[in-house]
């Protein structure tokens, strides 16, 4: 088999916990990862329950994070609303990827069909995300499933044109041609010699897609156009804060933090993973 | 280099018809009748089967298909339902506000992050410079939106510096309604500088590792005639392609830093569109925004041709 080192490389986790920033990152992100997966046990109340009297109670007294408009408590929409972003993130990252490398793939190793599905790309990619978002959600609807099939549209194009610049330059490799020669099937050289020497970038390119994505729907539910408005999620609780910003700006400022800590560290860990598994891209940027 | 132009432009064209082509697709995406959607449930059987016909959903799908291309290549995007104008009537109305916004903004970012981005590549490694990085890539982080209602309150309504929100009354003097766009530009600008700034220190730094950079400070220049005459314009190729890329991120960040500050613009209007499900107007901003950032891109790679006499196609 002809991949270079990998994500199966043990030294991975050692090399990526060598940078500080990173470390922090990966700690800080595990934490929020950790909190969105056990919000049913650790929250303090339910995300849902409304009480009158504790309308608008500031933070720090008996609700920790304070409490919103319908006197539901900020730290356990949070934790709930956590759950539903990272899903979005995630799910999208992960469909955005898988039918990136299949086109890009296809792309990159027969020529016939790299001028047309280039061609495909450069038409998707210039329509802005969050509008092309907009537009898929307003004609799909507005499900977390379709959050996700919609942002996973619009990233889909980014991993397929790396796929398929990767693919270009490997497909022409000795150990490709050898490869070949012996009689291997296209299939099975995508999928034998193609495929792990492509895992490095793709990689570090999903992980900045989940960043993405969470910013992206948090965009789409702050504009109203995003999941169902009963769903919490960090955006459609900005949105929902935005009308008492004047009496109550914690409504906005810790849902904001939180995003911003998950998307930051997710940024930091793509990062750190681009400049682990490959050295050769660990450039200043 | 003629041959480049023309292949460039042809290779435009075929793009600009898959825009098309997406536009087209996308709005029989919907579950169901695009007509029944756009109506919402009150209406009658009749009222959907007059918007079928006016929409040309009745015919089959290749005339419909046909009959879109032809039309927009005319320049004709359809008729919003809303309005019942045209759709390029509608979106011309909105069009100010969001491409001075847009200006405006792209200007705060380049202001702000090309000086910082030479002055960090030029000192390297130290705390200036891993604060710049740091703060790049925070400020890539934080939801603009969220920026934006936190400076609003904070410089706006608190401190009373800016206009909290809107575009001036129907009155209001041109400088008035420019007035409205320095804060939503600057929370605007501030997200796309951080972009700017990490290509920026990247291609300097690529530059500034040069031996004819090393020629020209043994020749015994002065610093600062180095790195603006010398490295500066060699460095200018990778910063001008990200301000051709920024423009994705400019339009895709006025949607939503109009909604903050309740500028009447084209993100607006497409969030509106939304809810009101006026499907045309989604399409037709679609294929404007996308027809426009490819010309801009275009324009950009032709800017390559002035800015260095090296590139040759």
């Amino acid at each position: 088999m002809a991949a270079v080192s990998t994500a199966e490389d043990p030294g991975l986790l050692r090399s990526l916990a060598a940078r500080p920033a990173v470390l922090v990152a990966l700690i800080v992100f595990s934490i929020i990862l950790a909190c969105a997966i056990l919000a049913p046990w650790i929250a303090p109340a339910s995300p849902a329950r409304m009480s009158v009297r504790a309308r608008l109670s500031p933070p720090f007294g008996d609700y920790l994070l304070g409490a919103d408009a319908f006197g539901r408590d900020v730290l356990s929409r949070l934790l709930y609303a956590g759950r539903v972003s990272l899903l979005i993130g995630l799910g999208t990252a992960v469909i955005s990827t898988a039918v990136g490398i299949v086109i890009g793939l296809a792309a990159g190793f027969f020529r016939r069909l790299d001028a047309p599905l280039s061609r495909l790309i450069d038409a998707m990619m210039a329509f802005p995300d969050i509008l092309l978002a907009i537009a898929l959600v307003a004609v799909l609807g507005g499900s977390i499933a379709n959050v996700v099939l919609a942002l996973s549209i619009v990233y889909t194009p980014r991993i397929a044109r790396i796929v398929r610049a990767a693919t270009l330059v490997i497909r022409e490799l000795p150990f490709v041609e050898a490869a070949r020669a012996l009689g291997s099937s296209n299939l099975s050289i995508m999928a034998w010699h193609v495929l792990p020497n492509i895992v490095s970038p793709v990689t570090v390119q999903a992980t900045f897609i989940f960043a993405y994505a969470m910013l992206a729907e948090a965009g789409l539910s702050f504009l109203g156009v995003g999941v169902d408005p009963s769903i919490p999620t960090w955006g459609t609780m900005i949105n929902e804060g935005r009308q008492y910003i004047d009496q109550a700006l914690y409504l906005i400022l810790f849902p904001g933090i939180a995003i911003s800590f998950a998307v930051l560290s997710l940024q930091l860990i793509g990062d750190g993973l681009r400049d682990a598994l490959d050295p050769r891209l660990a450039k200043d940027v | 280099m003629r041959n480049y132009i023309l292949k460039r432009l042809f290779g435009m064209v075929v793009v600009v018809f898959l825009v098309l082509t997406i536009a087209f697709v996308l709005v029989r995406l919907a579950p169901g009748d695009p007509a029944a959607l756009m109506l919402g449930p009150d209406a009658t059987p009749a009222d959907t089967a007059a918007l079928r016909a006016r929409l040309g959903l009745d015919q089959p799908i290749l005339i419909q298909y046909v009959t879109f291309i032809g039309h927009a290549l005319r320049g004709d995007l359809g008729r919003s339902l809303f309005f019942n104008e045209p759709v390029l009537s509608v979106l011309a109305h909105r069009a100010e506000p969001t491409a001075f916004l847009a200006l405006f903004s792209l200007l705060f970012s380049v202001a702000i992050a090309v000086p910082i981005g030479i002055f960090v590549a030029y000192r390297r490694g130290t705390v200036a410079d891993q604060t710049a990085v740091s703060g790049a890539m925070l400020a890539a982080s934080v939801p603009s939106f969220w920026t934006g209602l936190i400076l609003q309150r904070w410089l706006a309504t608190d401190l009373g510096w800016f206009p909290a929100s809107g575009y001036g009354g129907p009155d209001a003097s041109f400088l008035d309604r420019m007035g409205y766009l320095i804060l939503p530009s600057f929370v605007l600008g501030i997200v796309n500088s951080a972009l700017i700034l990490r290509f920026c220190r990247a291609s300097m730094l690529d530059v500034l590792g040069e031996d004819y950079i090393r020629t020209a400070r043994s020749k015994g220049m002065s610093e600062s005639r180095v790195v603006l005459r010398h490295a500066l314009k060699n460095a200018a190729i990778p910063i001008v392609t990200v301000i051709g890329l920024t423009f994705a991120l400019l339009v895709s960040g006025a949607v939503v830093t109009e909604r903050v500050f309740n500028i009447p613009g084209m993100g607006n209007l497409v969030v509106g569109a939304v809810l009101r499900r006026d499907y045309p107007v989604i399409q037709g901003t679609l294929i404007v925004v996308a027809t426009l950032y490819i010309l801009i891109n275009l324009g950009v790679d032709l800017l390559y041709l002035l800015i260095d006499r090296r590139v040759r196609y």
